[in-house]
């Protein structure tokens, strides 16, 4: 076998799989810049070439393609949010994902597990309730199940009344689902590109050039490119690029921890998150259980790894799935995340013309991917905030019009 | 395990401390426009380098100075706020 692979290898008429090509040169103008080639970046730019029209587009990344919080994730995918303006958001979200490998022709893995939000306490129960309703009244796939029911769909799990924090029951979310998170970001820029897109990665933008209050261009480390329009997608450096831009953000940037283990065979269907305990866990298609747990005890601009964040995880893991004892950790990641101070994003219209933004990303952002390309690109294209993305407003905070999203991972109940 | 030094308790693990936000100028609530009022609660410097920051050590339930740098990780110096506002009055 060895040696057929490398007579393959070394077959000058072999085909390649296609691979994206990024263009060396660089234009002097763009109808628009994306700062940022992550997931919503690209996302923005496919939707605006495919649905706008609009196909005179650079991305721009200092780093690669989708190496921040696109690659930074726990590639969780749900709508059950607690907010009527979280829940129809992640709805939409949830419905692009399911029709996003037809799409795209990629496979993003997408699969349906189920999941559940454990629940602890009585007040913890009580919000579940609170989330099922709001959910079932938007059209979301939610209900309360007791501890029972979860015994039954999730046998694996230690339902013992024996341990410090027994589970009374849970949110039940059968839409609950994940994705293959690098296929989202290939898919998307494989989808701009073929329509003319161009992503530049390696291309760091230092300024933002602005002629009054309206934005003109960007200054990056290969020159300055000028653009109608700039959209900023660079959740974990969103207050440093808007900061360049003239403009201050309500976000605090906490780093979020999560790991994986050895891989195993297939022993969890569902994902499980407890908010009480701060924990989550689903297993991946290769079978390594991944996990995470809250953000970090502090703001810090630093993917670093603590040893707090693994005993603190590992205590409760222990507790809801004993059989975890015998794994060893993998590997380790943080993501950067954007904190604000209601767990909403911050999308849309800025104090600067002409520029969007997409940010205030914190626990929340890559089950938010299609929706936010699909609704910024529609922002970029009318120069108007979108229905759906009225609520997530930067002026919610000037008219104290805040989206308190307690149904967010890093929130406990 | 992070140590942080306290002004009043001495080394102490990190997990016995709260982070309360950057050191910044309460305004005048009575007299204070809505939009100096929304920046003071919501809108922040997030700076990405050395921060002047409030820190509680929880179970003492003291409060205190530290200058933290948020790209390493790395705490310079802590303060008792007395001294603080006296020798570096912001």
């Amino acid at each position: 076998m060895p040696f057929a692979l490398l007579k393959y290898g070394l077959n000058p008429r072999r085909r390649d799989a296609p691979q994206l090509k990024w263009p060396s040169e660089i234009k002097k103008h763009y109808d628009v810049v994306i700062i940022g080639a992550g997931g919503h970046g690209l996302a923005t730019a496919y939707y605006l070439a495919t649905r706008h029209g609009i196909t005179n587009i650079a991305v721009l990344d200092k780093a690669w393609m989708g190496g921040g919080n696109t690659a930074r994730n726990t590639t969780i995918i749900r709508a059950n949010y607690l907010t009527p303006e979280g829940v129809a958001f992640y709805k939409e979200s949830v419905e692009l994902f399911r029709g996003l490998s037809q799409e795209l022709d990629i496979n993003i893995m997408y699969s349906e597990r189920g999941h559940f939000t454990l629940a602890h306490t009585d007040a913890a129960m009580r919000t579940a309730r609170w989330r099922a309703e709001v959910n079932k009244h938007l059209g979301v796939d939610s209900e309360v199940v007791d501890a029972k029911d979860v015994a039954r769909l999730c046998p694996i799990m230690n339902v013992s009344e024996d341990v410090r924090y027994p589970v009374l029951g849970a949110l039940y979310h059968p839409p609950g689902a994940l994705a293959r998170h690098d296929a989202i970001a290939w898919g998307y820029a494989k989808g701009a590109m073929a329509r003319g897109v161009e992503v530049h990665p390696g291309t760091e933008v230092v300024n933002i050039l602005k002629e009054g209050d309206r934005v003109i261009g960007v200054d990056t480390s290969r020159g300055k490119i000028f653009a109608d329009k700039v959209v900023q997608a660079v959740a974990g450096s969103s207050s440093r690029v808007s900061a360049l831009a003239g403009f201050r953000l309500p976000i605090k940037t906490i780093p979020l921890q999560a790991c994986v283990s050895e891989p195993v065979k297939p022993i969890l269907d569902q994902i499980v998150v407890s908010g009480s305990l701060h924990v989550y866990i689903s297993q991946s298609a290769r079978g390594e259980m991944v996990m995470g747990g809250a953000t970090d005890p502090y703001g810090l601009y630093s993917s670093r790894s603590t040893l707090d964040f693994k005993e603190g995880l590992m205590a409760h893991m222990l507790e809801l799935f004993p059989f975890m004892a015998e794994l060893r950790v993998l590997r380790q990641w943080a993501g950067i995340a954007d904190m604000t101070p209601d767990f909403s994003p911050v999308m849309g219209l800025t104090p600067v013309r002409n520029y969007y933004i997409d940010s205030g990303w914190g626990t929340w952002g890559f089950k938010a991917t299609p929706v936010c390309g699909f609704r910024m690109a529609e922002c970029v294209a009318t120069g108007r905030q979108p229905e759906l993305l009225a609520p997530f407003a930067l002026g919610r905070f000037g008219s104290f019009d805040l989206v308190g999203e307690k149904g967010a991972a890093s929130v406990g109940h | 395990m992070k140590i942080m030094h306290c002004p009043l308790n001495g080394p102490r693990n990190i997990q016995e401390f709260v982070w309360m936000g950057d050191v910044k100028k309460v305004p005048d609530q009575a007299n204070c426009s809505d939009a100096e009022w929304t920046d003071y609660l919501f809108i922040e410097d997030n700076t990405a380098g050395e921060v002047d920051e409030w820190w509680l050590h929880s179970p003492s339930n003291y409060l205190f100075v530290a200058r933290r740098n948020r790209l390493t990780d790395e705490i310079l110096w802590t303060k008792k706020p007395s001294d603080y506002f006296t020798d570096d009055a912001p």
